[in-house]
């Protein structure tokens, strides 16, 4: 059997390999077929019957996206049949579908609306079925809204939770008329085991699942002349905000970004970068106190591996799934929550702000950075440490809010104090940065010497591969640290929950042995998070990461400990990593969750 | 037509023999058997009448080391009842014909995938296993038969929903292909056949294929089960010869007043009484269905039904029924049932029934599985022949 096959496809003749869907042997031909419930990071689903083709002889029309091309097909993707056929699909998707456009938040990025716009629906083509039924709005949870009323049932998100998450969190309930997209006996999103990760709402061809925003709260306290608006950005912000504003994937838009911020009002605009490079500097050192505690002290009651604490649906995933790997987490904040912290205590006190009419925005590519700044945890300060969290998406709508034409700004600086970062930092926004940025500083600290890697750049570490393993050697160890000596280091590093579950359950029944694990929930790592512009693919969480690393290379600090706004505020602030001060403000501890 | 159809009774005949037939069957080699089957001219009696040899053929072909076969007992269509009624008096039949299968396309598992409403036949199945097993073990054969309990579901009957229903999840009708005899039961090549196809087979291999072929007309060879209700003095099981007209079958059983039959339940179609005459029984009339989920009812309306209401009865069941994962099945039955609701109290015009049969069509040829595929049947051949009752 040959593994090529030849078809026609609209009359052009196409090869390709055998296995090829009609839909990608349609596209590698610049022939583009609509879609509605595929998405090129889940598994084939066919049911929402807008890609309908003809093929030549046969009398029903066929999914474009589940049959595979074979040779000698004669297929029509423009035929009377297949747009008479694709049209009425749309019709019926429309008349149970809530289409309120203008006031759906949804509107200019939906799906639906659009190819609704391309096949001319008419008005009252069918019987609008919204007012016959029951449908449910959710608004609970502080992440993430879903409404029912605008599902079109493609199940995308069901396919994200589950193959990509491995969570189950929406599933599809009941069937016929009443089939819906459902939780776990029909309970809002916060009650359910939900990371809050939010890849669901980035896979959502509509408006059903969106996030929770917050831009009318931060644009009050913008305009309240009683209040300090601090705003920070998260690493993975820069290299994806661009997008939503008109800007090809995999840019790097810090400098617009900065010059933004200050023109929306935000009276301090600080980077998350900086904590970035806090963190590495308190988990490093959390790092090498549990090796000693373990090899040399033996003490029992300490655990490795140390897993990473940053990423809050990795933790909220924890606390549900595996509650009893709890101590194995790093007990440092994630930079977000490191930085509320240090907003209004630190920094309130440099500039001689009350921190009391101190109102402190984070930018998030992340839904479940709300849930974060919202826990219990998280009022170290004496206040909220984070008060509202913004996503990409919402600073984008912000930016075109005030009318400013974001590509053609200017560079700007962010401020100082907690604006300075290093390419440490930058690389958090990836799978691997973490790891990665972490291995520069403990190596240096253990040896004295810089990791032994080409240009600092730890490539085992990086990629797209679910699950990736590196080991480090270390040599030639400091005196203080000698029994590290020629201890070969096992790291390990998963983004996306599905992965993140093989690895700990490796842990479990022990089949691996690592020292350090990295784990992000979301797939790609920040880059890929819940709150990122939309649509998401692997060749656009490609071009990010690509951009992440460009910017780290840019950076003429590359380490986290070289960072010098990160030495100052040891030493005038928090004395020593892992001190009372860091204790107090920079590290939390968390609690299990019910398993369902 | 000069043959002399008939009424039979193979099915249900029950001579005690199935030591001496299995035994005689199991001595033959596969491909005589398989080329019995084909020249039998047997065709599936729960689905869309896929040849039955072919069927076993394909899935022998696959090379793989574990494969199924799955004895479909989901009976969902309303008023149907002859799966039951084989599964009661002639179990040994189906199991036969399973344990054939099972050696012609090397398997060692079968299942019999049992309406949940049949609990009460568990006991008594169990016992026809059990003596199977037996003469399993007597002629040295390695194959076991376990009931699975279906899960209520109409959509449960179609073969891919059965099989993810089966795996433990929701019922869910797969992407065809890659087709069962390929890909089925756990993804491994998997032989379903429904009850009444599988009591067949041991017809074939008890008579011979020629007097199985001699039976019936042209595509529809053999008899086949019916369950015949509606208005009609003696409702029930029937078992007749294929090519049989509809003005016949009129005659024999209906009350003397029937202007419509519905061949082939809320999946069939639905024949007027001006068309009785040139209506044959069988595959090629389409008259079982373009999927026939279960097979075989046949439902007289006499002269004071309404048609609006047996076509609303049986929209209802299809919004109900449909898994309700693609579009044009889930949204499209709602539109068509409320569609012909308002245009009853005039709340659209007649014509909108055009943009409803355009719709039915449109159903047809894009749904996912038989379900959606077949509502066109009896919406179109309903609004089509009975317009009038449609709108007025
Ligand atoms: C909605 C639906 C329901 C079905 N229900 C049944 C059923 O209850 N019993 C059955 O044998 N086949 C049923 N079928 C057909 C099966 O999918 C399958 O084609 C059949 O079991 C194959 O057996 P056969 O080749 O012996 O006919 C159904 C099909 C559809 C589309
Ligand atoms: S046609 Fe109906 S029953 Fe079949 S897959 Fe589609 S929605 Fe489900």
């Amino acid at each position: 059997m040959s593994s090529q096959v030849t078809l026609k496809i609209d009359s052009i003749s196409v090869s390709v390999k055998q296995g090829t869907s009609l839909l990608d042997a349609a596209r590698s031909i610049n022939i583009k077929i609509p879609t509605l419930c595929h998405h090129e990071d889940l598994c084939v689903a066919g049911n929402c019957r807008v890609c309908m083709v003809e093929q030549k002889g046969s009398d029903r029309l066929l999914p474009a996206c589940a049959i595979p091309a074979s040779d000698g097909m004669e297929i029509h993707t423009n035929s009377m049949k297949v747009r008479n056929a694709r049209k009425q699909i749309l019709e019926l998707l429309v008349s149970e579908h809530r289409a309120e456009c203008t006031t759906c938040y949804k509107s200019g990025n939906c799906e639906l609306q659009e190819l609704s716009h391309e096949y001319i629906l008419g008005e009252n083509a069918f019987i609008n079925l919204i007012p016959f039924k029951e449908y449910t709005i959710d608004y609970y949870s502080p992440s993430i809204i879903k409404d029912d009323s605008k599902c079109i049932r493609c199940q995308r998100c069901v396919r994200t939770c589950d193959q990509l998450q491995n969570i189950g969190a929406l599933t599809v309930s009941k069937k016929g008329s009443e089939m819906k997209i459902s939780t776990f006996f029909e309970k809002p999103i916060y009650q359910v085991v939900c990371t809050n990760c939010g890849q669901c709402v980035n896979r959502c061809p509509t408006g059903a699942l969106t996030e929770k925003n917050y831009v009318e709260e931060v644009w009050s306290a913008i305009n309240d002349e009683k209040k300090y608006v601090v705003v920070q950005t998260a690493p993975a912000v820069r290299i994806a905000l661009g997008e939503a504003l008109g800007i090809d994937p995999g840019e790097i838009v810090t400098g617009k970004m900065v010059t933004a911020l200050r023109r929306l009002g935000f009276n301090s605009v600080l980077d998350t970068d900086f904590t970035a490079d806090l963190t590495i500097i308190e988990e490093g050192h959390e790092l090498l106190q549990r090796l000693k505690k373990v090899l040399k002290d033996k003490d029992k009651n300490v655990r490795l591996p140390m897993t990473t604490s940053c990423s809050p649906g990795w933790i909220k995933f924890i606390e549900h799934i595996f509650p009893d790997f709890l101590p194995n987490l790093s007990s440092a904040k994630s930079p977000q929550q490191m930085f509320g912290a240090l907003a209004k205590t630190f920094f309130a006190n440099k500039i001689g702000v009350d921190p009391a009419s101190m109102v402190s925005v984070s930018v998030m590519p992340c839904t479940a950075k709300k849930f974060e700044a919202n826990r219990p945890e998280m009022y170290s300060s004496g206040y909220q440490d984070v008060d509202y969290v913004l996503t990409t998406r919402e600073l984008a709508l912000m930016i075109k809010q005030a009318g400013i034409d974001f590509k053609s700004l200017a560079d700007d600086n962010y401020d100082s104090i907690m604006g300075e970062s290093s390419g440490a930092a930058v690389i958090f926004g990836a799978t691997g940065g973490v790891m990665e940025a972490a291995l520069r500083t403990v190596y240096e600290v253990v040896t004295g010497r810089e990791v032994p890697f080409e240009g600092l750049n730890i490539t085992p570490v990086r990629g797209m591969e679910g699950v990736r393993e590196a080991t480090l050697k270390i040599d030639k160890a400091l005196p203080e640290w000698d029994f590290l000596e020629g201890v070969e280091v096992k790291t390990c590093v998963a983004h996306g929950l599905a992965n993140a579950k093989r690895v700990m359950e490796s842990v479990r029944d022990g089949s691996s042995n690592y020292h350090f694990i990295e784990i992000m929930a979301c797939p790609g790592g920040c880059l890929g998070g819940g709150g990122q512009p939309i649509p998401t693919s692997p060749e656009i969480r490609n071009a990010r990461s690509s951009a992440i690393y460009r910017e780290d290379t840019l950076k003429t600090i590359r380490k986290s400990h070289e960072n010098p706004e990160v030495v100052k505020v040891y030493k005038e602030f928090l004395g020593e990593p892992l001190g009372h001060e860091s204790h107090r403000l920079l590290h939390t501890h968390y609690t299990p969750r019910e398993r369902y | 037509m000069t043959k002399n159809l008939k009424r039979l009774d193979l099915i249900f005949k029950n001579e005690g023999d199935s030591e001496a037939i299995l035994g005689k069957t199991l001595a033959r080699s596969n491909e005589e058997l398989i080329s019995d089957l084909i020249a039998s001219g047997l065709k599936g009696r729960g689905g869309a009448g896929f040849p039955t040899g072919l069927k076993w053929r394909l899935a022998a072909d696959d090379k793989a080391d574990e494969k199924f076969i799955i004895c479909n007992a989901d009976e969902g269509e309303p008023g149907t009842f002859k799966d039951r009624e084989i599964l009661t008096s002639v179990p040994h039949k189906v199991l036969a014909g399973m344990a054939v299968c099972a050696r012609i396309i090397n398997c060692r598992q079968g299942f019999i995938y049992l309406r949940q409403e049949y609990t009460y036949l568990v006991p008594h199945l169990n016992n026809a296993i059990e003596e199977f097993h037996q003469l399993m073990k007597k002629f040295e054969v390695d194959f076991q038969v376990e009931i699975f309990m279906g899960s209520g579901a109409y959509i449960c009957g179609e073969e891919t929903a059965l099989f993810e229903s089966m795996e433990g999840k929701r019922g869910e009708p797969r992407n065809k292909p890659p087709y069962p005899t390929n890909f089925g039961y756990k993804g491994k090549p998997t032989v379903i056949n429904n009850v009444e196809t599988l009591a067949h087979t041991y017809s074939i291999f008890k008579y011979g294929p020629e007097k199985f072929r001699d039976l019936g007309v042209k595509d529809s060879r053999g008899s086949k089960v019916f369950s015949v209700s509606g208005d009609t003095p003696i409702p029930g099981i029937y078992e007749l010869e294929f090519g049989m007209t509809l003005q016949k079958f009129v005659d024999d059983f209906g009350d003397g007043d029937a202007k419509a039959v519905q061949v082939g339940g809320a999946a069939g179609f639905c024949v007027p009484r001006k068309r009785f005459e040139k209506t044959i029984i069988g595959y090629q009339g389409k008259l079982t269905g373009v999927s026939l989920p279960t097979g075989g009812s046949m439902m007289i309306f006499n002269s004071s039904r309404s048609m609006y209401n047996v076509l609303h009865n049986y929209l209802d069941f299809f919004v109900e029924e449909s898994c309700g994962q693609c579009t044009p099945c889930r949204v499209g039955t709602q539109q068509l049932l409320m569609g012909i609701q308002a245009v009853k109290r005039g709340e659209r015009p007649s014509t909108y029934l055009d943009k409803l049969l355009g719709l039915a069509e449109v159903m047809r040829v894009t749904a996912k599985c038989g379900l959606g595929q077949s509502v066109a049947n009896s919406f179109s051949s309903i609004v089509e022949n009975f317009k009038e009752e449609m709108i007025y």
